[in-house]
């Protein structure tokens, strides 16, 4: 199971707890770090990989980091493209995983929406769009050869407030970013980017300003862009949602290279 | 939950304590290409404020770059998410979109209106409570209309709403309205399709989507959104009796044996009396496990994991069913089918059957029947092409627990997976089940498998060569000569002999 720490991924992992009770679901979580993570995040992950006894395998793309690819200098586009895409597909040949769960949902963006529950991927981890099999009912087709694979994607048919409500619900606990806090940020092409560590570069003179943020989705700091919130509760969070006039994915500074790009970064193999 | 308009009217509290029993309903928007079903769903998601603004900069930018309405947002490409869509300005595969009223949850599934994508719409019709079934008020009944009209029906979608759009273009002539509401309702009686609420509506423009129309006076009925608001969902699941299908068998220590699985249909109760198919062995339900706690009883939608009184063997794909109303056990069925593969589906073929969670190996008899959207009747043929509907009988390897699809939909549904490409190309619905035919007990034997052909290619070239060198050496007299004759056919024939087995197994001619 794909393990990102965002929310979802929380979500996805209470399920698979509930799913196989009284055992502990009978695979490992992945997690694909591209060293640039939130810190409370990877405090987090290490926090409840203890608490529930899960075997998490946690793989970095060190051809990447030898290469010295990051996001500020290399930018978002090649960062994703090594440090995820080609990482995952690492992770999953390494370990010769024939299937992998994910988090992805349908509303979230325009390619995921067509996307299936399993969602096949050949040798080479690329999605054919046009070549998808059909999945009627509740009816899964999960047979791959040798080599071929599958994501799947429990949560394709939530939305980001269904993940939210049941959050609530179920009282599942979340990475505390999600709820407004004072932070160190600054300002980057109309977004705002906390200052996580001393890797971020500040202009001279340029000092981190502290605002009572909160972030809507998390991935790797530098890429992330926070909103100006008060919201502190799960509650208060889902009205603040639903009051938004923006969609989730606007503070990610990776889903804005073209309409298509996510298709494009699919076919590829990101997850 | 109108979610732009005024957030602060809501009664938070009970919001929160609604969202989770808030009713969903799931419908499918299917009719032929460019009536202006991607066009009705955005504007249904526009007018319903589901959309965020960074979306509508997005639909702005795509609008001018590939839009179809000029100067105007082109709502369209809200939906065609795919690069290929946008391209060619039509649907290719299903969209799933979701939006919700105060009233209650929507899922819209948005299928492809052409014809060689109709296996998207059958998938999506699977699943759909109702359907929405669009016609231009110009154009009328086309084949696809037909076509999607038919797959509904073999699914058992009986209630359908007919959007007749492009009513501008008619001159909000209500006699244009009439005449297709007529079409239709002629075509659908015959399919058992008796629950049809037509709405005119113009989905470019937005009248009675959400909002009553200014043009049309005449129309007394619900906007489109009243009506998905109001309706009913028919569901008769938990009516039925209990059916559990095994997923996974939990074993966490020696001392917890556990069987997992979604109910399909009924209710289950602890202390219940149930019997595991195929062995057909009975016990007791001795508890119901979920983490948060054993459970009294659980119905139908609920996922739980199952202990038995008795230790009983049982594993996935097995099921779990009231004692008093069990399936039947078969290993001949009639079904209803809709083909999806590239090749046609024909007798003497080989495919897996996936029901609920077991899979066996079927073949199909001869007698095919292929549903013919002009004159309504099934005619006989010889095979069911790619996206044509048809009825066949289904022999399979061994007897499996089996519902008929009226009665429940988890027990009588299956797919086809093609045994080499392990493709999807079939659905069906199970219809009748059947008793084994006169002599026909026994299956005809099942395709080659790849190591079969070579092992039988080995041990023939091992005859064949033994032979060879005896001849070769009787003619020639010469060691060496007859040596390299030998190894040398060895070698290619294994191959050669590999490769005609393979074309052969390809070959249904006179194999009974």
């Amino acid at each position: 199971m794909l393990y990102s720490i965002g929310k979802d991924s929380s979500v996805l992992l209470h399920l698979a707890l509930k799913a196989f009770y009284p055992a502990k679901p009978p695979f490992p979580l992945l997690h694909v770090d591209t060293t640039w993570k939130f810190r409370e995040m990877i405090a987090f992950r290490d926090g409840r990989v203890r608490e529930l006894g899960l075997d998490m395998i946690v793989h970095v793309n060190r051809e990447g980091l030898a290469r010295g690819i990051d996001p500020i200098t290399s930018g978002s586009e090649i960062h994703t493209d090594v440090m995820k895409t080609q990482a995952l597909r690492q992770a999953l040949d390494h370990h010769r995983f024939d299937a992998a769960f994910g988090g992805a949902r349908r509303d979230e963006e325009k390619s995921r929406a067509k996307e299936r529950v399993f969602s096949f991927r050949n040798a080479d981890h690329l999605w054919n769009p046009k070549r998808q099999r059909p999945e009627p009912w509740r009816i899964y087709n999960g047979r791959t050869r040798r080599g071929e694979s599958m994501r799947v994607f429990p949560l394709s048919n939530w939305t980001e407030l269904d993940v939210w409500f049941y959050i609530h619900h179920e009282g599942i606990p979340v990475v505390p970013l999600y709820f407004a806090a004072p932070r160190p940020v600054v300002e980057r092409d109309g977004a705002l980017i906390m200052v996580d560590d001393e890797r971020m570069p500040l202009a001279a003179g340029e000092r981190a300003q502290i605002r009572t943020v909160r972030f809507r989705t998390l991935g790797c700091y530098p890429l992330t862009g926070a909103v100006e919130s008060t919201a502190r509760t799960v509650p208060e969070l889902i009205q603040e949602t639903l009051a938004s006039p923006h969609s989730e994915r606007r503070g990610r500074v990776i889903d804005h290279d073209g309409a298509a790009s996510m298709e494009r970064k699919k076919q590829a193999g990101y997850f | 939950m109108n979610v732009q308009a005024q957030p602060v009217e809501y009664e938070f509290g009970s919001l929160l304590e609604q969202q989770g029993r808030m009713d969903l309903l799931r419908f499918i928007a299917c009719g032929s290409v460019d009536h202006g079903k991607s066009t009705l769903i955005g504007r249904l998601l526009y007018e319903s404020k589901q959309l965020f603004e960074d979306q509508l900069d997005a639909l702005a930018v795509d609008s001018r770059k590939f839009g179809t309405q000029g100067a105007d947002l082109d709502f369209a490409l809200l939906v065609d998410g795919l690069a290929a869509e946008r391209e060619q300005k039509i649907t290719i595969d299903v969209a799933y979109r979701f939006f919700a009223t105060a009233r209650r949850k929507f899922i819209v599934i948005d299928a492809p209106g052409h014809e060689q994508y109709t296996a998207n719409m059958a998938t999506g019709a699977s699943v759909a409570d109702l359907a929405l079934v669009l016609v231009s008020a110009g154009d009328g009944l086309t084949r696809q209309t037909k076509r999607h009209a038919v797959i509904l029906s073999m699914l058992g979608v009986r209630r359908v709403v007919l959007a007749v759009n492009k009513m501008d273009r008619a001159g909000w002539s209500q006699e244009a309205f009439r005449s297709v509401e007529a079409q239709f309702r002629e075509f659908a009686a015959g399919l058992g399709i008796d629950d049809v609420v037509p709405i005119p509506v113009a989905a470019k423009n937005g009248d009675n989507v959400v909002n009553r129309s200014e043009h049309m006076r005449w129309y007394r009925g619900p906007t489109l959104l009243e009506y998905l608001e109001e309706v009913e969902p028919v569901r008769t699941a938990d009516r039925q009796p209990f059916r559990m299908p095994i997923q996974w068998v939990n074993r966490p220590h020696q001392d917890f044996r556990g069987y997992c699985g979604l109910i399909a249909s009924g209710e289950v109760r602890a202390g219940m009396p149930v019997k595991i198919l195929p062995s057909g062995r009975v016990t007791r339900i001795s508890r119901i496990v979920t983490f948060d706690g054993d459970l009294e009883r659980a119905a139908v939608g609920r996922s739980v994991t199952l202990t038995f009184a008795d230790q009983i063997d049982a594993s996935r794909g097995d099921i779990v069913v009231a004692v008093d109303r069990a399936p039947v056990m078969t290993d001949r069925i009639s079904a209803r089918l809709f083909w999806m593969g590239n090749e046609p589906l024909q007798p003497g073929r080989n495919y897996l059957l996936k029901l609920a969670t077991t899979t066996v190996k079927v073949k199909i008899e001869p007698e095919l029947g292929v549903f013919d959207l002009d004159s309504r009747q099934l005619v006989s043929a010889k095979a069911i092409a790619q996206n044509e509907i048809g009825t066949g009988t289904l022999k399979l390897d061994r007897p499996i627990a089996v519902d008929r699809y009226a009665e429940c939909q988890d027990t009588g549904s299956f797919i086809l997976i093609d045994p080499e490409s392990y493709d999807t190309v079939g659905m069906g619905c199970v219809a009748d089940l059947l008793k084994p035919n006169a002599g026909g007990g026994k299956l005809a034997r099942w395709t080659e498998t790849h190591a079969r052909s070579l092992a039988k290619a080995v041990s023939w070239r091992a005859t064949g060569s033994v032979d060879t060198f005896i001849v070769a050496f009787v003619i020639t007299g010469s060691p060496k000569i007859v040596g390299s004759v030998a190894v040398t056919e060895i070698l290619t024939k294994i191959l050669i002999y590999y490769f005609h087995e393979r074309v052969w197994s390809w070959v249904p001619w006179g194999k009974r």
